[in-house]
Order: C-alpha cells, then sequence, then structure tokens
C-alpha cells in the first residue's frame, strides 16, 4: 500500500507556519509537496472550507495576496494539536511510506520542530517492525520468510533513507525555510 | 542486573572528540546493538566498554568493578578470560591452521595444547564449521573465516562477547546465517552481546539497539516523544 500525503494535515501544516491565502497554500504545497502533480485550486478551497467546517481554521482578515483570493485563514488550537499529533507520532511503517516521512520533516523544519527526533521516532517503529518479521523467518515456512524479507529489505531501504536524511537535515532546513 | 556499563564517558583522539559523554549499560545475558552514522563513535565505545581503550574521563563498570582505573595487566587479564570479540574481517591469523585460530585464546591462557585443540574443535560442529579444521584463513570463504572467528571469540565461555560490525565483509544471507550462530550461541550460554553496526538488518537480532549520534547514545523513548 502506498501511502500518501494527506492534504488537509499538509495544508493545517502550511497555515501553522503563518496565515496565509488560498493561492499561497496552494503555491507552497506545489513547491513542496507536489512532485508534477499540482493541487486544483478546487481541492485547495474545499479542503480549506471541510477544515473550517470542522473547527480546525477561521477566516481571518482580508489581507490583499497573490491571486484573486483575499481570504486569510487562520489555525485554531484544535487544528494546531492535530498537526502536532501527525507530526510526533511514527507513520505506520510500511514500505514506500517516504512521501509521507518527506511531508513530516519538511513541514517540522519549516515550523522548527524536531525533526530530527520524529525522524529518531520512526526509526524505532521500523526497527520494531523488522524484529517481528526477523522473528516471522525463524519459522518453518519458507514462502512466509521469502515475504519476511522482502518487507525487510523494503524496511531496510526506508531507513538508509532516514539516515541520510538526518545527515542533511541543516541543508534541507535552509532550503524550505523562508 | 547490570554487568556493564559507560557512564559518561569521553574520549578524544587529539583534538577531534570521539565520545562526548556516552551512557551505556547491558545486562547479563542481554544482547545490545549500537548504530549510527560512521564517525558517531560506535566503535569507539565498545573499545572503551572492552578496556581496550582508556577514556579522558567517566567510567566503564563491569560486574561491580572500574575497569578505567585498571592497570593494563588486569585488564588484559579481563579481556583474555571473560571478555570474547568477533571484527569484521575476522582477523585470523593466517600462519594458523582454522583449529589452531580458535584455540588460540585458551593457549594464550596457558592450556596445555592438547586440550585447548580438543575443546576447539567441538565448536566446529556448533558452528557448521565440521571438515575445516585443518584449513587456513587464505582457504576458507568469508562466511566461513567469519564463523571461525566467532568460535573463537566464544571459546573461552566469555561473558561479553564485543561484536563489531560481524557481518560488515559479508553477502546478506551468509551475514544471516553468521548472525542466527552469534545469537543462538549467546542465547544458549547466556552471553551478553554488545553488537555494533550501521545494518538495521543486524541490529534487529538484538533485544534493543541504541543510535549514536556525535559522540552521545541516543536515549529516546521508544514510542513517542516526550511520553
Amino acid at each position: 500500500m502506498v501511502l500518501r500525503v494527506s492534504v488537509p494535515l499538509t495544508l493545517l501544516g502550511l497555515l501553522e507556519r503563518e496565515p496565509s491565502h488560498g493561492y499561497d497554500l496552494k503555491r507552497d504545497y506545489d513547491t513542496f509537496f507536489g512532485r508534477g502533480k499540482p493541487l486544483p485550486f478546487g481541492q485547495v478551497y474545499s479542503t480549506l472550507a471541510r477544515l473550517a467546517r470542522d473547527g480546525k481554521v477561521v477566516m481571518g482578515d482580508v489581507r490583499p495576496g497573490e491571486g484573486p483570493e483575499r481570504k486569510r485563514y487562520v489555525i485554531t488550537d484544535l487544528g494546531a494539536t492535530e498537526v502536532d499529533t501527525w507530526l510526533t507520532e511514527p507513520v505506520e511503517p510500511e514500505p514506500h511510506l517516504q512521501t509521507v516521512l518527506f511531508a513530516k520533516v519538511v513541514l517540522a523544519l519549516m515550523l522548527g520542530r524536531p525533526a530530527e527526533e520524529y525522524l529518531d521516532t520512526q526509526r524505532r517503529a521500523h526497527l520494531r517492525r523488522m524484529r517481528e518479521l526477523n522473528e516471522i523467518k525463524r519459522g518453518e515456512n519458507l514462502v512466509d520468510m521469502l515475504l519476511a524479507d522482502h518487507g525487510l529489505f523494503h524496511l531496510d531501504a526506508d531507513l538508509r533513507w532516514i539516515d541520510l536524511t538526518v545527515a542533511r537535515l541543516d541543508a534541507l532546513a535552509k532550503a524550505v525555510r523562508p | 542486573m547490570t554487568l556493564i556499563a559507560a557512564k559518561d564517558v569521553v574520549v578524544s583522539f587529539g583534538s577531534t572528540p570521539a565520545l562526548r559523554g556516552a551512557d551505556l549499560s547491558a545486562s547479563r545475558g542481554e544482547i545490545v546493538a549500537i548504530m549510527g552514522p560512521s564517525g558517531s563513535g560506535k566503535s569507539t565505545l565498545l573499545h572503551s566498554l572492552a578496556g581496550i581503550l582508556a577514556p579522558d574521563s567517566g567510567e566503564i563498570w563491569f560486574d561491580g568493578r572500574r575497569v578505567d582505573t585498571m592497570g593494563e595487566p588486569e585488564r588484559s587479564t579481563l579481556r583474555r578470560e571473560r571478555f570474547g570479540f568477533v571484527f569484521q574481517f575476522g582477523q585470523l591469523v593466517p600462519e594458523l591452521t582454522a583449529e589452531e585460530n580458535v584455540a588460540l585464546p585458551l593457549l594464550l591462557g596457558g592450556q596445555r595444547r592438547a586440550a585447548a585443540l580438543r575443546q576447539a574443535r567441538a565448536w566446529f560442529e556448533r558452528l557448521d564449521l565440521e571438515g575445516l579444521e585443518q584449513r587456513r584463513s587464505g582457504e576458507l570463504s568469508g562466511g566461513q573465516a567469519q564463523r571461525v572467528a566467532l568460535a573463537r571469540g566464544l571459546v573461552c565461555g566469555p561473558e561479553i562477547l564485543f561484536a563489531d560490525e560481524p557481518t560488515g565483509a559479508l553477502d546478506s544471507l551468509t551475514g544471516e546465517r553468521v548472525m542466527e550462530l552469534l545469537v543462538a550461541s549467546a542465547r544458549e550460554h547466556g552471553t551478553t552481546v554488545i553488537l555494533v553496526t550501521h545494518e538495521p538488518r543486524v541490529a534487529v537480532y538484538a533485544d534493543r539497539e541504541v543510535i549514536m549520534r556525535d559522540g552521545l547514545v541516543n536515549t529516546l523513548t521508544p514510542d513517542r516523544i516526550g511520553s
């Protein structure tokens, strides 16, 4: 299963950085998280409307911004708590989760949060899952063994990415902070 | 019960700090993996725990005794009689046969040759090395040489086995076999293992792992920051 980045959580994270217009949110989303798949304007505003309905953002004062939209959105305490919980909790250790992890790392750096600690927490979650898979390998069933190996090698690749990212956090922070 | 511990250990090589207040402890029979990037201080911590390196400050404790304040002869005896070692490239003595390599710690401890070789040979069956007793290191594959090195590390019945990247030079399958045997032997004899590795797939053979970075041991809680 490929875990995709949650658009609502990503927009909330961008809003925690500073109150923003919809246009600015789309631009930053496309720059950092879009990877060739720009977020349609319609999805930006429908997502913001849902977040407002759920009390996670409120409409702030109207100020001129880039593009036609003039409403500024502000994150609420409820929204900020949701971002905090999402950043802090490790992702389910399954292969191919780099996109989610990448979004977490970039947002954590933008918000001045301890990205390295989040990655350490993720590493431990990965190692715990790998230990479980290693136990499965000790059984007699060759098919289970091969499946466990498949999982182990993919999680191992995730961990190498985590290590490399930790080593590059300072450079990444410079690239994503205004 | 804690068998070995490093407390606030500082080690520098010239002006380069390798350990900057590292703490680590292991219980009897526990297998602990030390992970971390190159240059994070993993091997320096292992060498400090094993009494090979004397720290600039801090304390090393083994079985209720300070190791860092011991004289070299006493530390040497400790290493020979109660510690075992396995390194990345086996480091077998090329002039000796495989069984002489395994018997080496016993011979250095003063045991008679015939008895030492007899004891060494018992390990060849346990580690799937039967028939290779008379070969020299140049006539062994990487996996075989590393299993001979493992036998040499365990032949004295050490209370602690220090393993520094024991599978670093092996392919995945061979490395897995070496780790299976290492862990099985350690469990059978209640041996504590301090395992240095940068490979997650090796580290998960341990009961727990610690991560080193910039000369410090990371002690984050396992599940959630701040919990």
